[in-house]
């Protein structure tokens, strides 16, 4: 039987991992290999690195930081931010990233999933959903651009054509909930788990191990956290323990 | 010590070639037939699709060297769909024959589970192994081997198995999704996961490190 995953997050910038609630007021937190080798041995499952550059030295320095994070990590490595397109994804899969992430290029550039998705197989290939709710308050939009631009699609529909397009796991971040510390969208994860049957990992709003557990209730088959592993709140062993008690199935 | 990778042109290696680096073993990619042939230790990396693998293995002449070498129990690792590849044949590309150091056909999970299977799952070593031991493994998978046994039905159109392979004599390591598959096999230094040992974390590090004693040791060179 598959176990739910548990995924740190890493927003790296410059070779350095920092944070900051919607990208606004970005801190530096440390050193990316270090914070990733105590994820890797406190039992994180995978780990999902967000190039959160802003210049195109910055972009170099990120694919150092992907060849430093392969060679020290034994689990998955995941890697996302401003991947515009084929040639950018595979320079980072040869770089050492497991799976490569997209978000607005993928919006953009119809197709774009499907030919990476036939250069290096659907398992390398994992759609960034972000997502905000309507206007109106009933289900969701896509937002890209790090959540300045609101597209006006619809994020169900979205994941479905995505999945038929190529992308082999969706990474969900809920906008609205994203660095709030108020827990997952689970509406939003019921959502679109219901919708598609790739994976879905739940990002944005966790700030302890219940959240995490009504995620996977939800439907989601992983869930990502970036602050509440960075400042030390939680461990990932921790986390695994207590949705253990939950009767989640992980790896232990 | 050295780890001789085939450079498909189509798998990403970058993560094999970091877990070997780790172990502290030089690693080396080849094109070359020969080199296949000679080398210590070598490594067929998980690639696109078996269509595509197969043509690969064609385009680099491997048809024979490859099925040799591990008929010959020497060192030799295939990882995914490396280890598929090593079947008669596949439901991806039921037109293509495989290498046939298998008799059985590689199958597409059933739309009961999630397919692929994305994630960490249990495996449960088989009697007598060697190599794998009971842990958690990241697989990446739509295709899998039912059984090595014979109980899988043909394929029309697939290939025969290569003369002297057999089913029994591998030993075989079983994991659980839409019933127990065929996660693992090994028999003398040849070593077959369907999971990626190269990211299967600390557990997948020690797999690797016993094989590459094996192949130290020139298990099965004669």
């Amino acid at each position: 039987m598959l176990t739910r995953r548990i995924i740190p997050c890493l927003d790296v910038r410059g070779g350095r991992v920092v944070k900051g609630v919607k990208f606004a007021g970005l801190r530096d937190v440390g050193d990316p290999v270090d914070h990733a080798k105590t994820y890797e041995q406190q039992g994180a499952d995978e780990l999902v690195m967000l190039d959160v550059s802003a210049t195109p030295e910055d972009r170099e320095t990120a694919l150092e930081t992907v060849r430093a994070l392969r060679r020290a990590l034994s689990i998955p490595l995941t890697v996302g931010g401003g991947v515009r397109g084929v040639e950018t994804a595979e320079r980072l899969l040869l770089s050492g990233a497991d799976k490569v992430s997209m978000n607005t290029a993928a919006v953009t550039e119809p197709g774009l999933l499907t030919r990476l998705a036939e250069r290096v197989g659907r398992q390398c290939v994992v759609l960034a959903l972000d997502a905000a709710a309507w206007a109106s308050g009933e289900g969701w939009e896509v937002v890209t651009r790090s959540g300045a631009h609101r597209t006006g699609i619809d994020a169900v529909s979205w994941a479905r054509q995505a999945e038929q397009g190529g992308a082999g796991e969706i990474l969900l971040t809920s906008w609205d909930r994203d660095g709030t510390q108020e827990g997952y969208d689970l509406s939003l994860i019921a959502a679109i788990s219901r919708a598609v049957r790739v994976p879905v990992i739940a990002s944005g709003g966790a700030s302890c191990p219940e959240h995490m557990a009504r995620a996977l209730d939800a439907g989601a088959s992983a869930v990502l956290a970036a602050s509440i592993f960075h400042e030390g709140r939680y461990t990932v062993e921790q986390v695994k323990q207590v949705l253990s008690q939950c009767g989640v199935e992980v790896r232990r | 010590m050295r780890v001789t990778i085939i450079a498909t042109g189509i798998a990403n290696t970058a993560s094999v070639e970091a877990a070997f680096t780790r172990l502290g073993v030089e690693v080396e990619h080849t094109t070359d037939a020969r080199r296949v042939e000679q080398a210590r230790a070598v490594v067929l990396p998980g690639v696109g699709s078996f269509g595509a693998g197969m043509d690969v293995l064609r385009t680099l002449g491997l048809l024979e060297v490859l099925p040799e070498r591990i008929v010959q129990g020497r060192a030799t690792l295939a990882v995914c769909l490396g280890l598929q590849l090593l079947c008669r044949g596949s439901e991806e590309s039921p037109e293509v024959e495989g290498l046939g150091v298998l008799d059985t056909v590689a199958r597409r999970f059933p739309d009961s589970v999630s397919v692929p299977q994305f994630g960490w799952n249990r495996v449960c070593a088989g009697e007598g192994s060697r190599l794998i031991e009971d842990g958690h493994a990241y697989f990446a998978n739509s295709y899998r081997i039912v059984s090595l046994t014979g109980h899988s039905a043909p394929v029309e159109g697939v290939g025969k198995p290569l003369a002297g392979a057999r089913g029994s004599d591998w030993v075989c390591a079983t994991t659980d999704h839409a019933g127990r598959f065929v996660s693992a096999i090994e028999r003398g230094a040849v070593l077959g996961c369907q999971f990626h040992p190269e990211i299967s974390g600390p557990w997948g590090q020690r797999l690797l490190g016993r094989w590459l004693a094996m192949a130290d040791e020139g298990v099965g060179t004669c």
